[in-house]
C-alpha cells in the first residue's frame, strides 16, 4: 500500500488548528506514486465480472447512482420525469431497486422534493455557485439555505479552487465549515473538481482538506469539466476515506461525477471501492455515481442477463 | 534478383466497426482458402461481442444518417461507386482467387457490383415519390403516406457471391437511410473487407455500414435475438436453418427480409423489394386549410 493511516501523522484537532498547521500537515501528506497508481488502477479494470455477480453489481449500481440533471433547459416537466425514473427506474421490471438520489439546482429541489416524496429516494441539490463557486460566501451560504428549505437532503458543494490553488487552504475549509453549518441535518458533498486541481498530490491534499472541514462525501467533479471522473482519482478519493476511517474510526463517502457511461465503467469503479476501500464502501450510504446517462445502460444491461439477448434502448425510458 | 528478395507487405485483415478496423475483440482469426483450397489469408474472426460493438455503432450513426437527405445519400452511394472504381483491379483479383471464377468473369462481377452502387444511389430521393402515396379520404384532411428507414437492419450476406451478392444486399439498406451491420461470407471474406476499405476512404459515415467477417452459424443466432436491430436479412443462411433464426427474430418484433430459397443470380438487376423490406411506411392526416 502505499498509503497507509501509519503514514499520516494524525490529530484533526491539531492540523485545523490554524492556517499554518493545517498547510503543514496538507503538505505533510505523502506524495501519491503516479506511476504506481495508475497501474493499480488499470490492473483492477481488468477484472472480470460476469453472470450472477454482474447482476448484483448491476444492481448495487443502479441503487448507487444519483441521477443528475443539471442544465440550463431544465424545466419542472423534466425534473418530474427523471423523479418518475428514479423511483422505478424500469417499471416493467419491478425488482430493480430505486436509485439514491436525484441531483437538480436548488431552484428545482422543490419540485424534486414534492415528486420524491415517500419514495426513499433523497433529493440532492447542487449549491454555491454551482459549478464556477465563484460567488460571495453570503450567495453561496443563501443557496445552500434554499436548497435545504426546499427539502433537499444531501448538498454538493464545489470547493473554491482559485483559493486551494493559490494556497489559500484556510478559506477553502472556512467555506466548508460554514456551508457544513448552512447544511443543518442535510448531508454534505464536497466537489473537489479533480480536472482542475492538475495534480494526484493536490487532489489527496483536496480530499483531506474537504474531509478536515467536515464532508460527509468527497466528490470528483462538477460533470462540466474535462476531464471528470477516472479511476485513479478515485482510487486517490477512495484511499483518503479509508485512512480517515483507520485514524478516526468514521467513515465518509465518496462519489465519482461526470464521464461514467457505461456498466463496464461502474463495475471498474466498485471492484475499486472494494478493493481500495473495503466492502464496507459498497453501500449507497458511502459510495454513489453522479450521472444521467448511465442508468440506461445498467438498465440494459440488466435486461440483457436476465433475457440472455442483448437489449436495445426502445425497450427502457432512456433518459 | 533483388526485387523477388524483397519481403511481402501481407495485409492483416480486420472488422469494420463504427469506421474503425479493429481485431476480433476475442483475438481470433481464421484462414481462408481460395476456391481450391490453398491458404489466401488469416482474417479476423468476429464474436458475439463485436457483434454487439457493430450493432451498438449502427445505433448511434441511425440519426445521422437516417436524416441526411436523399439527395446527399445518394451522392455518397455514388461515391461509393467512384472509390470502388480505383480499386477495380484489387477487387477483381480477390473475386477470381476467392470464387474460382476466370478473371474477365471477375472483372465482369466487379463492373456490375460497382454499377448496382450508382443503381441504388439513384433510388435514394425516388423512395418517397414511389412508395409514399397521397391517399383519396372522405373529409376534409390532407393523408399522406411516407417512408421512413426502420431502423439498424442486420444481414447475413451470400455465402456464394462474396462480392457482388454483398452489394447488393448492402447498398440497399443504405440507401434507403437504414444502418447495416453485415456478416460476410464465411469462407470468402476477403472482397468484404477490401470493401469495408472502399466505404471507409468514401463519404460513409462512421458506423453506418459495419462488416465482420467470421462463422456466420455463430454470429446469427446473436443478430437473430439482439433486441436493438430492427430487421434482418438470411439471404446468407440456408434455408433450413432460417426457421430458428425467424422465431428467434421474432422475439423483439423484427422484420425479416422474404428472400430466396437459394441465392439468385445476382447479375440481374434488382427490384426494389430489398428497399422497400428496410421502410415503414407512416400515414399522417392532416386538417385541410390550417
Amino acid at each position: 500500500m502505499p498509503h497507509t493511516a501509519a503514514d499520516v501523522p494524525f490529530d484533526p484537532e491539531d492540523a485545523t488548528r490554524d492556517e499554518a498547521r493545517l498547510r503543514r500537515f496538507l503538505h505533510g501528506l505523502p506524495g501519491v506514486d503516479r506511476v504506481g497508481l495508475e497501474q493499480r488502477a488499470a490492473d483492477l479494470a481488468t477484472r472480470s465480472i460476469k453472470k450472477s455477480a454482474k447482476l448484483r453489481a448491476i444492481d448495487t449500481a443502479i441503487g448507487m447512482v444519483d441521477l443528475t440533471t443539471l442544465e440550463g433547459a431544465d424545466t419542472a416537466g423534466t425534473v418530474h420525469a427523471l423523479c418518475a425514473r428514479a423511483r422505478r427506474p424500469d417499471p416493467d421490471r419491478p425488482g430493480v431497486p430505486p436509485v439514491a438520489a436525484v441531483c437538480v439546482y436548488p431552484d428545482l429541489a422543490g419540485t424534486a422534493a414534492t415528486a420524491l416524496s415517500g419514495s426513499g429516494v433523497a433529493v440532492a441539490s447542487v449549491a454555491t455557485a454551482f459549478p464556477s463557486g465563484r460567488s460571495s460566501r453570503e450567495v453561496k451560504l443563501a443557496e445552500v439555505g434554499m436548497a435545504v428549505a426546499a427539502g433537499a437532503a444531501e448538498i454538493d458543494m464545489v470547493i473554491d479552487r482559485g483559493a486551494f490553488l493559490s494556497g489559500r487552504y484556510g478559506d477553502v475549509a472556512d467555506e466548508i465549515v460554514a456551508v457544513k453549518q448552512a447544511c443543518g441535518s442535510a448531508h454534505l458533498k464536497v466537489i473537489l473538481e479533480t480536472g482542475e486541481l492538475a495534480t494526484y498530490d493536490n487532489i489527496r491534499r483536496a480530499s483531506w482538506l474537504a474531509l478536515l472541514s467536515g464532508a460527509d462525501f468527497v466528490k470528483t467533479s462538477t460533470g462540466k469539466v474535462s476531464p471528470a471522473a477516472t479511476l485513479p482519482v478515485t482510487h486517490v478519493l477512495l484511499q483518503a476515506v479509508r485512512d480517515w476511517q483507520a485514524v478516526t474510526g468514521v467513515a465518509r463517502g465518496v462519489k465519482p461525477a461526470g464521464g461514467i457511461r457505461t456498466t463496464k465503467d461502474a463495475i471498474r469503479y466498485l471492484v475499486a471501492v472494494r478493493e481500495v476501500a473495503g466492502e464496507r464502501w459498497l453501500t449507497p450510504a458511502l459510495f454513489r455515481f453522479g450521472a444521467s446517462s448511465l442508468l440506461d445502460d445498467l438498465l440494459m444491461q440488466r435486461r440483457t442477463q436476465l433475457d440472455g439477448h442483448y437489449s436495445g434502448p426502445d425497450y427502457i425510458a432512456v433518459s | 534478383m533483388s526485387e523477388d528478395a524483397r519481403l511481402p507487405v501481407a495485409k492483416t485483415h480486420k472488422l469494420y466497426i463504427g469506421g474503425a478496423f479493429p481485431r476480433s475483440e476475442s483475438g481470433r482469426s481464421y484462414a481462408a482458402g481460395d476456391a481450391r483450397g490453398r491458404f489466401l489469408a488469416n482474417v479476423a474472426q468476429a464474436s458475439r461481442k463485436d457483434l454487439r460493438d457493430a450493432v451498438s455503432a449502427a445505433r448511434k450513426a441511425f440519426p445521422g444518417w437516417s436524416a441526411a437527405s436523399a439527395y446527399n445519400r445518394g451522392q455518397v452511394l455514388y461515391r461509393v461507386a467512384e472509390v470502388a472504381e480505383g480499386r477495380r483491379e484489387q477487387l477483381a483479383e480477390a473475386v477470381a482467387r476467392g470464387e474460382g471464377t476466370p478473371e474477365d468473369t471477375a472483372r465482369s462481377i466487379v463492373d456490375t457490383a460497382i454499377d448496382r452502387w450508382v443503381w441504388y444511389a439513384g433510388w435514394t430521393d425516388k423512395l418517397t415519390p414511389v412508395l409514399g402515396s397521397a391517399n383519396p379520404v372522405a373529409g376534409p384532411y390532407f393523408s399522406f403516406t411516407v417512408v421512413e428507414p426502420t431502423g439498424v437492419v442486420g444481414t447475413l450476406a451470400p455465402q456464394e457471391s462474396s462480392l457482388l451478392g454483398l452489394v447488393s444486399v448492402l447498398a440497399p439498406v443504405l440507401a434507403t437511410g437504414c444502418t447495416a451491420v453485415v456478416v460476410a461470407s464465411t469462407d470468402r471474406p476477403v472482397p468484404a473487407i477490401t470493401l469495408a476499405e472502399i466505404l471507409e476512404t468514401s463519404d460513409v459515415p462512421a458506423g453506418a455500414a459495419n462488416i465482420l467477417t467470421g462463422s456466420a452459424d455463430e454470429l446469427a443466432p446473436h443478430l437473430a435475438s439482439h433486441a436493438d436491430v430492427n430487421a434482418l436479412d438470411l439471404t446468407g443462411v440456408p434455408a433450413e436453418q432460417r426457421g430458428a433464426l425467424e422465431r428467434s427474430a421474432a422475439g423483439s418484433v423484427k422484420r425479416v427480409l422474404r428472400v430466396p430459397a437459394t441465392e439468385p443470380d445476382w447479375t440481374v438487376t434488382p427490384g426494389i423489394d430489398r428497399l422497400r423490406g428496410c421502410l415503414e411506411y407512416k400515414t399522417v392526416w392532416h386538417p385541410v386549410g390550417t
